[in-house]
């Protein structure tokens, strides 16, 4: 909940920027062994599209992320410069790309919840490893994608 | 009001949500650890394949008799008597064998005829959204439904099992479903699927009276499903393996996998990547999957597996929409979602459970595989599909590591969780019930699925 309720522009937090890098360490740290694990560093929640026209965060319903069960999620945008996105269309595939596959459902946004936060229903995640999700949105402001790396 | 979504200090609470920070998957040893002892990580892995792991069966809003335990007892009956089928000769107990596993050991299914696919077995599938290997339905219900109708399985029809309830078990159906319709009149054999003459004289049934039949004959199917959710899986010796373990290591003979055994599961959990679709306390995913298995050695008709059944599912009249169905629409999320027009559904098959996996040869869902060595050398081997896409990718095992794979599936054989009488023909039916076979008028018999 919070991701999507705090300030834009961050204050300068040397505290944080710390509380941030250690914390990044220990995630790298917990995954060493994960085999699965995304390839790339990417692997935030929150971020810009491809193209710069929004920025998005995914919420997962339920954390852990569960596997083997349906579940809603929250995926917020707004556009580049902080304007709640509610009028837009949004579609979500993704798959696991060291396997080849795609998702085991057809997840869909099913509604606005205004403020820029849109319900996603129907994820599923059958498998542990390393998951891709990807969002289409477009808007007034255009068409443009962004995707999320995922570790179950 | 506007909101941040790109805020570094709090990526990592979410990530760790996201399961990256407390999940790694399993490697064979670990620098540091005792010889043998499982790393905390993988002894999260053993513990979500546990049987204690298994959440306990909920409602299934499309069935309010489920819980019923009179509905079970029904069902029960049902599932022995082969009253309901066409040639009074077979019964969901027979391909579903109680003593073997509630499967019959056949590369194909026998019932009034010879079916296209390998019977699967029950325990445990109320918690599976899909059933059949194609997930062509959503429930236990529904799934029984099926080879009630099918002409090489049970090979009768709608009206002639509404007149066995009404003669045969018209006070307990009351008791649980209410009053039957009335049935005066209405053909012996009739219903909308198989026979011509069958179908012709479906439809030649009000409209409205067509409706009371199918009613009752999913409810038949709703009572079959209240019997078949008391059944599921016991513990095996694995499982007591992974008590110990996560108990601290001590063991008893009872809680003890052979060196070749324990081996075999790291393998299973580790390099072989077998947890990847055998995943979760019942060792599937509940998902479908192109593995590449061979055609079958007879010839059978042209299979595209769920690239079908998806289609089946979400038009089928017993569905978890449907009319017949207790859901609300909203209970229905998997169908609502369900994937339907993926390249990746063609010739893809449901992953069963291993568990008792040892004792069902031969395997695939047409029997093509006759041992479980054979199964691991295919999977290591990862041969191209006949058609559609494998998603399997060569797994470099020595002769050895297969044999230790094939020695941890025999760990997973366990007894059956369910009441001792339903794993026995009801006392109603000790007594063979055998009829004349059923002479309906324009049958033309039995035709291939």
């Amino acid at each position: 909940m919070y991701l999507l309720h705090t300030p834009l522009r961050p204050r300068r937090s040397v505290a944080r920027t710390a509380f941030a890098a250690v914390g990044l360490l220990l995630l790298l740290a917990a995954c060493s062994h994960f085999r699965g694990r995304a390839p790339s560093s990417d692997i935030a929640t929150a971020k810009m599209s491809a193209h710069q026209l929004y920025r998005a965060a995914v919420r997962p319903g339920v954390v852990p992320i569960p596997v083997r069960r349906l579940q809603a999620w929250t995926l917020h945008v707004e556009t580049a410069d902080g304007r709640p996105v509610d009028a837009a269309t949004i579609t979500m595939n993704g798959g696991m790309p060291q396997h080849g596959h795609g998702l085991p459902t057809s997840p869909r946004v099913t509604r606005a919840l205004g403020n820029g936060d849109h319900l996603v229903e129907g994820v599923k995640f059958n498998m542990g490893g390393w998951w891709v999700v990807r969002f289409s949105i477009t808007s007034g402001a255009g068409t443009d994608t962004v995707t999320f790396n995922l570790g179950l | 009001m506007r909101r941040a979504i790109m805020r570094g200090s709090r990526v990592l609470p979410v990530l760790v949500g996201l399961g990256l920070g407390g999940m790694g998957a399993v490697g064979v040893g670990s620098v540091g650890q005792r010889p043998g002892a499982w790393t905390r990580d993988e002894l999260a892995v053993l513990r979500s394949l546990s049987i204690r792991s298994l959440t306990p069966l909920g409602a299934d809003p499309s069935n309010r008799y489920a819980t019923d335990p009179r509905a079970a007892k029904l069902g029960h009956e049902f599932f022995f008597d082969v009253r309901f089928s066409g040639n009074g000769k077979v019964s969901c107990a027979t391909c579903h064998a109680p003593t073997q596993d509630f499967q019959d050991g056949k590369p194909l299914a026998q019932g009034v005829g010879t079916t296209a696919r390998r019977t699967m077995p029950i325990a445990g599938t109320a918690h599976s959204p899909w059933l059949f290997w194609d997930g062509r339905t959503d429930s236990q219900w529904a799934q029984a439904l099926g080879p009630l109708e099918s002409a090489v399985e049970h090979g009768g029809n709608r009206t002639q099992y509404a007149h066995v309830v009404a003669e045969q078990y018209r006070d307990e159906y009351e008791a649980v479903f209410g009053p039957l319709p009335d049935i005066l009149g209405l053909p012996r054999h009739a219903g909308p699927v198989g026979d011509t003459g069958w179908r012709a004289s479906w439809q030649r049934i009000p409209a409205v009276r067509r409706d009371e039949i199918s009613r009752v004959y999913a409810n038949i199917g709703k009572a079959i499903a209240a019997y078949e959710r008391r059944i599921e899986f016991g513990a095996s010796r694995f499982d007591r393996y992974v008590d110990a373990q996560l108990a601290g290591g001590k063991r008893s003979p009872q809680s003890t996998l052979t060196s070749e055994e324990e081996a075999g599961l790291r393998l299973f959990v580790g390099r072989a990547r077998c947890v990847t679709c055998h995943n979760g306390p019942q060792f599937t995913d509940d998902h479908f999957h192109n593995t590449g298995v061979p055609v079958a050695a007879v010839t059978l008709p042209p299979d595209s597996g769920r690239a079908v059944g998806v289609r089946q599912v979400l038009a089928g009249e017993f569905n978890c929409t449907s009319r017949y169905s207790d859901a609300k629409p909203e209970d229905c999320q998997e169908l609502r979602f369900a994937a339907d027009d993926s390249p990746e559904l063609v010739r893809a098959y449901k992953t069963p459970s291993l568990r008792n996996v040892a004792t069902r040869a031969p395997y695939m869902h047409a029997g093509q595989l006759p041992s479980l060595s054979d199964v691991v050398t295919h999977y290591a081997a990862a041969p191209a599909a006949p058609f559609g896409r494998s998603e399997l990718k060569p797994i470099r095992l020595t002769p050895n590591e297969q044999h230790q794979i094939v020695a941890f599936l025999h760990a997973l054989t366990g007894p059956l969780a369910a009441p001792a009488e339903y794993l026995d023909r009801p006392a109603r039916l000790a007594t063979d019930v055998r009829l004349a076979p059923a002479s309906p008028a324009g049958s033309s018999g039995g035709k291939p699925d």
